[in-house]
């Protein structure tokens, strides 16, 4: 009744950290064609449970990095993004999208902002590969300078309210003092490094990018002096984990809430949409929507019967068929099953009920505001 | 290692038999629920409904997927571990006592006599392994 455990394909890329999560007893997958950790042997429940009590250590090595450099950096990379990079200070990052003429998502992404000639695209794994040739293919004669460093480059995340006290035992650069959604450059454990206060989890906590050859050295030693094996250390965590905890904290996931089929506006992504900045890749369909509204948008709901609503399962209303479920999933912290769905913008209503089929049962849920998780601050 | 008990009889599919009298007591191994990770939600039959060999009579959740459960034996389910309801973590801890699933009177006694033993059960596990 389960599936085989099967050794890696010989096409499936690694990240540097690939022999310490098998050391580890990781128990690898194909996530878009990289060999990597869906959970350790603690299991997805207790590593979402301490990333949120304390601490949980991520390999994100599979995402892309694409430097943008030269003098029109910020006028080229705002006219294929949708938020407004110029609002950025040295030190500075932010949410956006890549968006098409039709205002959907190429992919979501991060920038990072070093120097007005110098910014850093963080991508998907995934979609490193699209995102490159869109870029490069909408380079408009602009003086600027593409380079995909994906390689170069290993990421952890450390996230979770003991992250910061865990990293800062490894550097002299002020943790506290980096704000929410910026970073500061200096030396983890004596490698140079870029530590961003940045994550994917809700939580607080760090993203450090270092040569991708000191991958290693830096994951095992946050381990080490974040006593990983104690109930109260860091843990390594799993895509599982990874995906529960951002699904909890209401954000998207790239082939799921949004895709090259859906508008910023549908997926309640309008924040990260700066129709002001000045003309960028599907302004004009943005304008609209926002102006007209949109047929269907993004909602979080709650399973209220009993059961699991599944990715891809049909919300029903009445007799109607209206929707899917873009992720659905078991909430470990929240103890309650969760998920994100399209539904006609007119039943996108807090408290409205829908039901889900699972597998040939209809499950009722109940539409409730996102995030379904917020940290205490 | 996977527990491997003796005196039950086994499918490939991972899910084990206890005989007792004309019933047969199921549920899913050691390794099935080691390999799936932490149930979080069991769907089963109701009392009265009746499955052939190797039919699906319901389900086991983990955070992640969700996995089918075969009968390997062929009856009518007389109970089914209500427990499982809020307690769906026996599975992991104990799966083959307090994690049971379902209590089928069996149609046909003697098909227990297909199923594996506890030692083919262990040898074909380590196979799937490699």
């Amino acid at each position: 009744m389960v599936n085989k455990l099967t050794a890696p394909a010989p096409q499936l890329r690694r990240t540097p950290l690939n022999r310490i999560h098998r050391d580890l007893g990781g128990r690898m997958v194909d996530f878009g064609g990289w060999d990597m950790p869906v959970q350790y042997p603690a299991g997805t429940i207790e590593e979402h449970l301490r990333t949120r009590n304390h601490c949980g250590l991520f390999d994100v090595s599979h995402m892309g990095e694409i430097e943008v450099r030269g003098a029109d950096a910020i006028p080229f990379v705002n006219r294929i993004t949708s938020n407004d990079v110029a609002k950025l200070i040295d030190g500075q990052a932010q949410y956006s999208a890549l968006t098409t003429p039709d205002g959907t998502v190429v992919d979501d992404l991060l920038v990072y902002r070093f120097a007005p000639d110098h910014l850093l695209l963080v991508v998907n794994a995934g979609t490193t590969e699209k995102d490159w040739d869109w870029i490069a293919s909408h380079d408009g004669g602009e003086s600027v300078k593409l380079k995909n460093v994906s390689a170069d480059y290993c990421q952890l995340a450390i996230q979770g309210p003991g992250a910061l006290a865990l990293l800062q035992k490894l550097t002299s650069v002020p943790l506290a003092e980096i704000k929410y959604y910026h970073f500061a450059q200096g030396a983890v454990d004596g490698v140079p490094s870029i530590v961003s206060r940045t994550g994917y989890t809700g939580e607080d906590g760090f993203e450090v990018y270092a040569a991708s050859d000191k991958a290693e050295q830096l994951w095992n030693k946050i381990l080490d002096v974040g006593a990983v094996g104690t109930d109260n250390g860091v843990l390594p965590c799993g895509l599982a984990a990874r995906n529960t905890l951002r699904l909890e904290a209401g954000l998207s996931l790239y082939g799921h809430e949004i895709d090259e089929t859906t508008t910023l506006i549908e997926a309640n992504l309008g924040w990260i949409c700066k129709l002001d900045k000045g003309e960028f890749i599907g302004r004009e369909r943005l304008a609209r929507q926002k102006e007209e509204g949109v047929q269907r948008r993004l909602v979080g709901f709650e399973v209220t019967d009993r059961g699991i609503a599944r990715d891809d399962q049909e919300v029903v209303v009445g007799e109607k068929r209206v929707g899917k479920v873009t992720s659905g999933s078991p909430a470990p912290f929240l103890k309650k099953n969760i998920g994100f769905a399209y539904v006609p913008t007119e039943l996108a209503t807090i408290g409205g009920e829908i039901k889900i089929d699972v597998r040939g049962r209809l499950v009722g849920a109940q539409i409730v505001k996102t995030p379904f998780y917020k940290r205490a601050r | 290692m996977a527990n491997v008990p003796e005196d039950l009889h086994y499918s490939k599919d991972h899910e084990w038999v206890r005989v007792e009298g004309d019933e047969a007591v199921i549920g899913i191994t050691d390794y099935a629920q080691d390999s799936l990770g932490d149930v979080v939600y069991v769907e089963l039959p109701k009392p009265g409904d009746e499955f052939a060999t190797n039919e699906s009579f319901g389900s086991v959740e983990s955070v992640k997927a969700v996995s089918e459960v075969f009968t390997p034996v062929s009856g009518k389910v007389t109970s089914i571990n209500e427990a499982l309801a809020d307690e769906p973590e026996k599975v992991n801890s104990d799966p083959y006592d307090a994690g049971w699933m379902i209590r089928v009177r069996m149609t046909n006694p003697g098909e227990v006599d297909s199923l594996l033993t506890g030692a083919e059960y262990e040898d074909f596990t380590k196979a799937e392994k490699e």
